[in-house]
């Protein structure tokens, strides 16, 4: 049919149309999981009678699965015959986008696995949820190969207009409709300007497409460069919005509070991982040559993401709004790796990408199970207790947010150490001291969430085995000037409120009641403890994989 | 593998981490309640047995790192799993080995005892972890690692103000650590620009050659974070609230080894990396130490309450380590590491002793305590040993760290040593002031009725109480052990500094260092100059 419509054209106007030759490995794992959206979305709407969530997760599971083989598959052939572009250059097959293939895949897997007990929990009917999750998916995932600057955009709209229907999803909470819109309105307003970036980069270089963009940079000296780094400015703050890196970050809290939470995780994990793949190929690959122009403003980005998001949280009493300012905190330290703009800091980008990844939406599964039937238990009171009730839940939750703060023997530290490596390496001595700093801040927001858990529901102030004359004589003797300082300049104060929000009755009644863990969700809970702590015993495998894909970048 | 040595300190390591995560393992239910204890103890006992083998096949006049067992752990990033013992680490893991089961058998939790002993075998990992490390970041990791079992030890086990207590100490001891880190990948990119390799390992770190600024940039970097874990003045503040608030374990733990890793990491990393940028600052470092000891031994005379007393003379006590490190010279630093050990061994013999009398009395205020040595004669004579000990009498251990770090200190830098006196004249002052208001004078009813000393107590304290006085009477094995690796410190110290010296001068002051002298190369350098 097609190629009938063709031939007509080219006979009525003369000319052949060429069609890129299309390499379909290159984009095999994308194709796999569009065609997996497809699939599920026929077959569910062919039987919707028979189809339950169960079987629409496994359709899922298979998919991601399948996108995974696909992937090391692709690895494994860009390793032996070297990266290429393909699709007319519009596409990138190399280390770098097959690594984003696999974060994606497997972020996809896990949280297929976490939305099954979810759906099943809440009663809401849909293999829809999986659809789109799938798309987002997808979306993340092209936007890791994409070569050019239109195809980033389209896996960006992609990834953001499954995501928006996504944070609806629940529509049993107000909250969520309120968490889509906002997310919809401040997104399409963040693409219209990374759009306008794109024309103006356009304008300024002739063209779209990055290698040609780079060549272009590294053959002309631009005398006024005023609308290209106007047009770069623009690109920034298009990504600054998907990665939520401060000031664009304004909608992340109410996003992640009001999502579902496995969406929450899904979107934590891909759209940082689809956007911060495409900014590294933009910025570090693309205009490497002016790097001078735009290393100050991410500089800065990542400054002011660090140090707002770690301080930001100590203040949230809902922990779905912590781990968004923690979220922006991580944004901060991935900015590091772009700001170093070397290999390195590409690798270190990337490794700290697929830790967080696994970190990010384990921590939501254990959210998602702990907030119980309606997805309201997201209080810090709704914590306490649980190390009793139920160890090993609590034991996962610790070590998640442990390696989340960068505790030794974990992927966390790791990723921490790489990114602060990548940054030592280009001398910016302040952003890596500012951001282990930040780290020290944001220590303190998951411990006190690990504090609560082992500590006992009703417990408030108990005052252990130690008399209350004694602590009223205390004070009185503290004779060194310092801790009168600190003391009196309202540090204990500080602490004080900031202890109370781990205080006061829980959210529901049933509050110190077990709560059900689905057995997917705890394979994926499992699936994600077990990388964080094995591979930060033996990180060898995931570093050198990060460092081989960054070698492997075109 | 069949020709290489049996990995001892890798056992060392791997042994209570393994136990730690068994005994986080046993249920609660369905086994008696002593059962995560016993475990514990055993394990920390075989822990002690490795230890002591490592003491015992330890060559003595053998001047660099033993034991070594070298792995590559990540190779992309130069990280390996490199571990060494020399003679100034070498008495610090078996302090550590010896407190630990101690700790464990004399200040047992009062509630959840399985997760308090994983921490403790958690924390016994990262503590011997560090002492033993020569890469960089496997120290960091440790040194990283020693937090968080603290963190709960102090927050869930403490007393009053345990959540003020442990997140002052997180977060003080961790903004530390934020310097160090970047200074350790700094040092190592530094040395990958100058040789072509990417490697945190010690051994090759030392030798990279650093300009003035970068020097001194980078051990500041170092010492911050080193100071706040010992603590030094003025990084001290959080010390005396955690070392009050923390239950006794915590008290013994943090202040015999934990306070260790400090000064340690001072003699080990600052001294072997940067030498002319430890020159350069040494005033700087000797003053705040002088500062620390009379400043600590002031404040600790203010104290009514026997822990906070404890606290602030700990501070003085790390004040005459870091003078004897500083001082650079053989005498004052081999000192600095007795005293490491000396001061391990008797604070954790004070603090248990403290812990006792708490549990008998619920109280550490000297005022409210009276005459004890009538009921409980055996605790009055175990705290005067411990306490004749701190102060420095001779024959007991903390007289021979303390006259080699004065003797030391007193060649090259007179005027602080002669201040640093002043702080053991200090010290016998408020030690003795409050052994009077505790044991001696008129007892009360309830001081009369205060038990003495359990069997199982004195059998706990007794291993400490004959080192202390073991190492007062004849130090000399240790000091054997010690002097080589010190010599060889203090003569890479010399080596690096005079390199800077005209041509004229190097080949005087090399055969001067090598002759492991450095009194006498000092002149020398001088005279050319």
């Amino acid at each position: 049919m097609s190629t009938l419509l063709f031939a007509a054209a080219s006979s009525a106007y003369g000319a052949k149309i060429h069609t890129p030759h299309i390499d379909y490995l290159s984009i095999l794992p994308i194709l796999i999981m569009m065609g997996g959206a497809v699939l599920l979305v026929t077959v569910s709407s062919l039987f919707r009678q028979v189809m339950g969530v169960g079987s629409a997760t496994f359709i899922t599971v298979g998919t991601a699965v399948a996108t995974l083989v696909a992937a090391l598959f692709q690895w494994d052939h860009v390793v032996t015959h070297g990266a290429k572009v393909t699709i007319a250059g519009s596409i990138a097959y190399d280390g770098f986008s097959v690594f984003i293939q696999i974060v994606v895949a497997i972020a996809m897997l896990l949280t297929a696995l976490i939305a099954d007990g979810y759906l099943k929990r809440e009663g809401i009917d849909g293999p829809e949820f999986h659809v789109l999750a799938m798309l987002s998916a997808s979306g993340a995932m092209l936007m890791g190969s994409a070569n050019d600057l239109i195809v980033i955009f389209l896996g960006l709209e992609i990834l953001s207009i499954a995501l928006y229907v996504l944070a609806a999803f629940n529509h049993k909470r107000a909250e969520s409709g309120e968490a889509a819109l906002k997310y919809f309105v401040l997104g399409a307003f963040s693409s219209a300007v990374f759009v306008y970036g794109i024309a103006l980069v356009y304008g300024a270089t002739g063209s779209s497409n990055l290698p040609q963009i780079a060549d272009y940079l590294s053959k002309n000296v631009v005398a006024s460069n005023g609308v290209l780094l106007a047009g770069l400015a623009l690109l920034l703050v298009g990504f600054g919005f998907k990665i939520a890196a401060v000031p664009f970050h304004m909608w992340s809290p109410d996003v992640y509070q009001g999502s579902p939470s496995p969406v929450t995780g899904l979107m934590a994990a891909i759209a940082k991982a689809g956007a911060f793949a495409a900014l590294l190929r933009v910025f570090v690959s693309s205009f490497g040559t002016l790097r001078a122009d735009w290393q100050p403003i991410v500089w800065g980005i990542a400054i002011l993401s660090l140090v707002v998001g770690a301080f930001a949280a100590l203040v949230q009493k809902d922990i779905k709004r912590m781990m968004a300012y923690s979220s922006i905190n991580h944004a901060g330290f991935i900015l590091l790796g772009v700001q170093a703009a070397t290999a390195r800091g590409v690798s270190a980008s990337l490794y700290y990408l697929f830790a967080y990844m696994f970190m990010v939406i384990g921590t939501f599964a254990v959210i998602t199970v702990v907030a119980r039937d309606g997805d309201f238990g997201h209080q810090l009171t709704d914590y306490r207790g649980l190390g009793a009730r139920q160890p090993l839940l609590a034991l996962a939750f610790a070590v998640l947010l442990l390696a989340q703060a960068g505790a030794p023997f974990t992927t966390g530290f790791l990723a921490k150490f790489t990114v602060v490596a990548a940054a030592v390496d280009v001398h910016s001595y302040a952003l890596a001291v500012i951001a282990m700093a930040s780290a020290a801040v944001a220590a303190f927001f998951y411990l006190r969430v690990v504090v609560a858990m082992y500590s006992p529901v009703g417990a408030v102030g108990d005052l252990s085995d130690r008399d209350a004359g004694e602590l009223n004589a205390n004070p009185t003797l503290v004779t060194s000037p310092a801790n009168v300082a600190v003391s009196g300049h309202g540090q204990t104060e500080a602490v004080a409120s900031l202890s109370v929000l781990t205080e006061g009755p829980p959210t529901s009644a049933v509050a110190d009641r077990m709560v059900r863990v689905p057995g997917l969700t705890t394979v994926a809970i499992g699936l994600s403890v077990g990388f964080t702590i094995v591979f930060g015993i033996i990180p060898g495998p995931i570093v050198d994989f990060a460092h081989q894909a960054t070698l492997l970048f075109t | 593998m069949s020709t290489t040595p049996f990995p001892f300190l890798t056992v060392l390591v791997l042994i209570p981490a393994v136990g730690a995560a068994v005994v986080a393992l046993i249920p609660r239910q369905r086994v008696a309640g002593w059962t995560h204890e016993a475990v514990g103890i055993a394990v920390s006992l075989v822990t002690l047995a490795v230890a002591v083998t490592v003491l015992v096949r330890f060559k003595t006049h053998f001047a660099g790192y033993q034991f070594i067992s070298d792995h590559i752990w990540a190779k992309s990033l130069g990280i390996h799993w490199s571990l060494g013992m020399d003679g100034i680490s070498l008495f610090l893991v078996m302090m550590a080995a010896i407190l630990f089961p101690l700790t464990l058998l004399g200040a047992r939790a009062k509630r959840d005892p399985r997760s308090f002993v994983a921490w403790v075998l958690l924390l016994e990992a990262a503590c011997l972890g560090s002492f033993v490390s020569l890469d960089l970041i496997l120290f960091f990791l440790f040194f990283e690692l020693t937090l968080v079992p603290t963190y709960f030890i102090i927050g869930g086990w403490g007393y009053a103000r345990r959540g003020y207590a442990a997140i002052k100490f997180f977060i003080y001891t961790f903004a530390g650590s934020a310097f160090l880190l970047v200074g350790m990948v700094a040092v190592a990119f530094l040395h990958q620009s100058q040789t072509g390799v990417l490697t945190f390992e010690l051994p090759a770190l030392m030798h990279t050659h650093l300009s003035g600024t970068a020097g001194v940039l980078l051990f500041v970097a170092f010492t911050a974070a080193f100071a706040v874990k010992a603590p030094i003045f003025p990084f001290h503040t959080w010390s005396p609230v955690a070392y009050t608030e923390a239950p006794t374990a915590g008290s013994v733990l943090l202040a015999s080894v934990m306070a260790k890793l400090g000064t340690y990491g001072i003699i080990r990393f600052d001294l072997n990396l940067f030498p002319q940028a430890t020159r350069t600052l040494t005033p700087v470092l000797l003053t705040l130490a002088v500062i620390g000891i009379l400043y600590g031994a002031v404040v600790a005379c203010a104290q009514r309450d026997l822990k906070r007393l404890v606290a602030f003379s700990s501070l003085a006590q790390l004040g005459f380590i870091v003078l004897g490190t500083f001082a650079l010279t053989s005498q004052g630093l081999t000192g600095a590491v007795i005293q490491m050990v000396n001061h391990g061994l008797i604070i954790a013999a004070l603090f248990l002793v403290i812990g006792w009398l708490y549990e008998r009395r619920k109280s550490w205020q000297a005022n409210e305590l009276k005459g004890l040595q009538w009921s409980a004669p055996v605790m009055a004579g175990v705290f005067t040993v411990v306490m004749l000990a701190s102060i420095g009498v001779p024959g007991l251990n903390g007289f021979i760290g303390e006259f080699l770090i004065l003797s030391g200190t007193f060649i090259v830098h007179r005027w602080w040593a002669v201040a640093a006196t002043f702080g053991i004249i200090i010290a016998a002052l408020y030690l003795l002031w409050a052994y009077q208001q505790v044991f001696h004078g008129e007892p009360t009813e309830r001081d009369k009725t205060t038990r003495d000393l359990a069997w199982s107590e004195r059998l706990i304290i007794a291993p400490l109480i004959i080192l202390i006085v073991f190492l007062g009477v004849y130090p000399k094995p240790v000091l054997d052990r010690i002097t080589p690796s010190v010599n060889q410190l203090i003569a890479h110290v010399d080596q690096a500094t005079h390199t800077h010296q005209p041509p004229v001068a190097t080949g005087q002051s090399a055969s001067t260092a090598a002759s492991g002298s450095d009194s006498g190369s000092t002149p020398g350098a001088g005279g050319a100059r």
